[in-house]
């Protein structure tokens, strides 16, 4: 019942939010009545409210929320017109839902008789079946008058009984009375709605006393400090980092010299203690994942019941750690999940059963810290997304076109869940499936700086991998020049550093279709130029990369599952840094995370390296690992190049060690063979089209593409008409176009290409060689 | 809702002016939180064209708009300095750059006219109406609109 009893108050908490946001959306509803977008916004909050409410077996607030979904539903489908009087009705909704809550407040329950629910369900029904004129004289009150509604509906209950209505329901509280809702004097709501302004002084009074000795106040050895409080805290700290900072460069550059030995133990004093009380601030808003997850194995519990499914509940990390307001905004988004993974994913035992999985499904929740971030995953072993049902809805839908859908990749098909009013489940149920759910949940998670991915394989399950920043407010980061401006990369984003000059920068690298690549420890890291990015010199920089004398700089960083080297100019220092939002004005700009002050007190912008990618139209280059892996797929990355007349043929990356390009009067014969000398020795020549079987295309203007191999110090190089693209992806490999020198087909990039049997083609260049042959 | 209020002829506003290339313009003083001197700019590279960039208010990054260039006025002379004229606008706080900074007036005994129809279409955007005071004619901004830079995406980035 204790648990009971916490559930309870965080409800509370979270709807009395959620109510005065819809009250500000009803009132601004009036004034633009066809917005789409508040209606959704209406009705998630009352979805929410609904959801909840059902777990917590608050069964008359949830018929209530439910009719009045009911209605919204219709009213965002268009189906209805938003007239007065369902304004009205909806906001009669509103006031009882305030109302019972108040009383659940006091009470723990909401059987309280002086709220009159029927009574609005009724309405709400009248008004959903489309009925006209109201039944006898509803007193049509003054419908645009939403803002007092907090103490209007109370007030009317106690009016009503004066004497009994409050001392009643808090004497009776703790016995919990599985009465069914009584419906009270029926002139109740009705005839109380024009007394509006019954002397809310009056009201307040016997409200007060009450709401003061409820039974709250667990003493032991913690002290509840009010939110705003810590917040206010971490600001000041922030502040305090900032000067310590302006501090620390004073006394490094010019006390140090002057030889000012206190000063400089003083100011190192303050460096250490504002270090630690900012790590002790933050701290104090860190809280366990565990107490969301606590109250898990109720939910599922009670939900499996309802839904008839038998789950295994498996929780991992209870210790995780992150900021109090995240979670928060996290426990949300993740019943959500939790009730998706049940409804959608998981399938009914016999169905399990006769799949040959085991009756109860397993549902895995996770939780861990990841360079700097929480990651939160919530996966089940239950029947997978399946990219053609979710796009064959999503057309229907309007989300998309049959066009769109045709060229997404089934990773971005299966995001399409999150669309708003997205929703494949065929019925309605009570617990999901109006298509709020997965929209909800990721604008939710965006709005603290996190991001929803889900990965899923039909058949064996989905995983739902949520990743939020630890904290807000203040984050490491790398401070990087560009031409006479800093700018700040979280560190959440960064990977390594990597500097190249001379040689090095020559070998490591390549252009591609004048898109520059670095060849990084056997992987080919794209290349970005802040300068470019920023609009600064533009383009000359693809071209430019390789012959140029300067050392190269390159930040390695990450977002999401897009990884690729940002090449910049300077690299200072990693700092502390506390993000500040910049103005509407520059919103627009993917590339900016925010701003921050930085020592000398001028202002940084803080570079966001995921819309940094999208500007550059960098696509995912590494690949997920799906939840359940059937089988090792051969995933890897692979050079497509063009060859014969534009055919395409790909070769493993692993296998290219340098791409060259030669002078055509450079290729010399030897023997049958034709070479290049190359690096102080012979390179022998493979024409990849005759290799495998295809015509060759007419020979090169002046200059030979060639693919270099190396094996065992031996190289050979591969003659091709030009490189294409790197790309990895799953490639499935079929047996159609098989043959000497060629493993077979696959599909890349929408493409048929062959699959270089690359041992086949060299061998008989690299075996005429004596060395080679004993491999 | 602050927009509605200056295209009304109250009786009673004091206007904070200042000059842009020469125009005689001033800000309901509801409008202008201070009014500072130069301060440094962070540029920041993409941005609308207006927005010459970033200045740290104790502590609070605001974004600087060039008035010139919203106006649609010629750029300001290379070793000019610009003033901040920090206005409030939509919950935001923005600094507007202009030339140089004049007194507070009452304009109390004058009505607003509507702005003459000639005027360039960059200040007619901007400007509400005109109010013809003794020695000048002062041309009323509208806050809310000087700052709405999003029909001006001339995103050319702002070269340092």
């Amino acid at each position: 019942m204790d648990d009971d009893a916490e559930i309870v108050a965080e409800f509370l908490v979270e709807s009395h939010e959620n109510l005065d946001q819809l009250d500000r959306d009803l009132v601004a509803l009036e004034q633009e009545p066809g917005s789409r977008e508040l209606l959704s916004s209406i009705f998630r909050t009352i979805h929410t409210i609904k959801g909840t409410s059902g777990f917590l077996a608050l069964g008359r607030l949830e018929a209530l929320t439910h009719a009045g979904e009911n209605l919204l539903s219709r009213l965002r489908d268009r189906k209805m017109d938003l007239t007065t009087e369902v304004t009205e009705v909806l906001l009669r909704t509103v006031d009882t839902v305030r109302a019972l809550l108040e009383v659940i407040e006091r009470s723990g329950t909401d059987q309280d008789p002086t709220v009159d629910v029927q009574v609005v369900v009724a309405e709400l029904e009248r008004v959903l079946a489309g009925g006209s004129a109201p039944a006898p004289a509803p007193a049509p009150a003054p419908a645009p008058v939403p803002a007092p509604v907090a103490v209007e509906v109370v007030p009317e209950a106690l009016e009503l009984e004066p004497a009994t209505s409050y001392a009643e329901p808090a004497g009776a509280a703790p016995t919990v009375e599985p009465a069914p809702a009584v419906p009270p004097a029926p002139a109740a709501a009705p005839a109380a709605a024009p007394a509006a302004a019954p002397a809310p002084a009056a009201v307040a009074e016997p409200l007060d006393p009450e709401a003061d000795p409820a039974p709250r106040g667990v003493v032991d050895s913690s002290v509840r400090v009010d939110i705003e409080l810590l917040d206010g805290l971490v600001q000041l700290v922030g502040e305090l980092v900032l000067t310590r900072n302006q501090i620390m460069q004073r006394t490094d550059a010019t006390t140090a010299a002057a030889g000012d030995a206190e000063l400089v133990r003083a100011a190192q004093r303050l460096d250490l203690v504002a270090s630690e009380l900012q790590e002790s601030v933050m701290r104090t808003r860190m809280q366990p994942i565990g107490q969301v997850w606590s109250k898990m194995p109720r939910i599922v519990r009670d939900l499996a019941h309802l839904l008839g499914r038998e789950v295994a509940l498996e929780m991992e990390g209870h210790d995780t750690e992150l900021d109090r307001s995240l979670l928060e905004a996290l426990r949300g988004p993740l019943t959500h999940l939790v009730r998706n993974a049940l409804d959608h994913g998981l399938e009914p035992p016999e169905q399990r059963v006769a799949l040959g999985k085991p009756a109860a499904g397993r549902l895995h929740l996770r939780a861990f810290h990841e360079s700097g971030q929480v990651v939160v995953e919530i996966s089940d072993d239950g029947r997978g997304i399946d990219p053609a049902v979710i796009g064959a809805a999503a057309v229907s839908r309007g989300v998309v076109t049959r066009e769109q859908l045709a060229r997404m990749e089934p990773r971005d098909v299966l995001h399409l869940i999150f669309r708003p009013g997205f929703s494949t489940a065929e019925q309605v149920t009570n617990v999901s499936g109006r298509g709020v759910g997965m929209d909800v949940v990721r604008t939710s998670i965006e709005r603290i700086g996190g991001s929803v991915d889900m990965l899923s394989v039909v058949g064996s399950g989905t995983t739902c991998r949520v990743r939020i920043p630890l904290t807000l407010a203040i984050i490491p980061a790398l401070v990087i020049g560009e031409a006479d401006e800093r700018y700040a990369i979280p560190q959440a984003n960064l990977v390594e550093l990597v500097r190249l000059e001379g040689q090095d920068l020559r070998d490591n690298v390549e252009v591609l279709a004048g898109a520059p690549v670095l060849r990084l420890r056997g992987r080919l890291l794209p290349l970005v130029s802040l300068a470019e990015t920023l609009g600064r010199d533009g383009a000359g920089f693809g071209a430019g990369v390789r012959s140029a004398t300067d050392p190269l700089t390159v930040v390695v960083v990450q977002s999401d599952d897009v990884r690729f080297g940002l090449c910049v100019q300077d690299v200072h220092d990693t700092q502390e840094i506390v993000v500040k939002p910049i103005g509407r004005q520059l919103k627009q700009l993917a590339m900016y995370a925010g701003a921050t002050i930085m020592g000398d007190g001028r202002v940084a912008l803080i570079l966001d390296v995921g819309g940094i990618a999208r500007e550059r139209a960098l696509t995912s280059v590494e690949t997920v690992e799906p939840v359940a892996r059937v089988d090792e797929a051969d995933s890897r990355a692979l050079l497509v190049l063009e060859i014969s007349h534009g055919r395409r043929a790909a070769l493993p990356l692993t296998a290219v060690s340098r791409l060259e390009e030669f002078d055509l009067d450079r290729v010399e014969r030897s023997g049958a063979v034709e070479v290049v000398q190359y690096r102080d020795g012979i390179l022998p020549l493979v024409r990849l089209a005759a290799a495998i079987g295809l015509p060759e295309s007419p020979p090169p203007e002046e200059q030979l593409s060639v693919v270099v191999h190396e094996e065992e110090g031996r190289r050979v190089g591969i003659v091709i008409d030009r490189v294409l693209d790197v790309v990895e992806e799953h490639v499935v490999l079929t047996e159609v176009g098989r043959r000497p020198g060629v493993l077979g087909s696959a599909v890349v990039q929408d493409r048929v290409t062959d699959l270089v049997d690359l041992d086949a083609v060299v061998r008989p260049v690299l075996g005429s060689r004596e060395l080679v042959g004993a491999r | 809702m602050t927009a509605t209020t200056t295209t009304t002829p109250v009786a009673t506003r004091q206007m904070c002016t200042f000059w842009v290339d020469g125009l005689f313009l001033g800000i309901s003083v509801e409008h202008v939180q201070e009014v500072l001197r130069y301060q440094q700019l962070t540029v920041v590279p993409r941005a609308p064209a207006a927005v010459l960039g970033l200045i740290n208010l104790r502590g609070q990054i605001v974004t600087a708009l060039d008035l010139r260039c919203r106006l649609g006025l010629p750029p300001r002379a290379g070793e000019d300095l610009p003033m901040n004229v920090i206005v409030r606008s939509r919950g935001e706080v923005v600094s507007l750059l202009v030339d140089d900074i004049g007194d507070v007036i009452d304009t109390d005994d004058h009505l607003l006219q509507p702005t003459p129809a000639n005027l360039p279409p960059g200040v007619q955007d901007v400007v509400t109406g005109v109010l013809p005071l003794a020695g000048s004619i002062l041309l009323v901004v509208d806050a809310d609109r000087a700052v709405d830079v999003s029909s001006h995406l001339t995103t050319g980035g702002t070269p340092s």
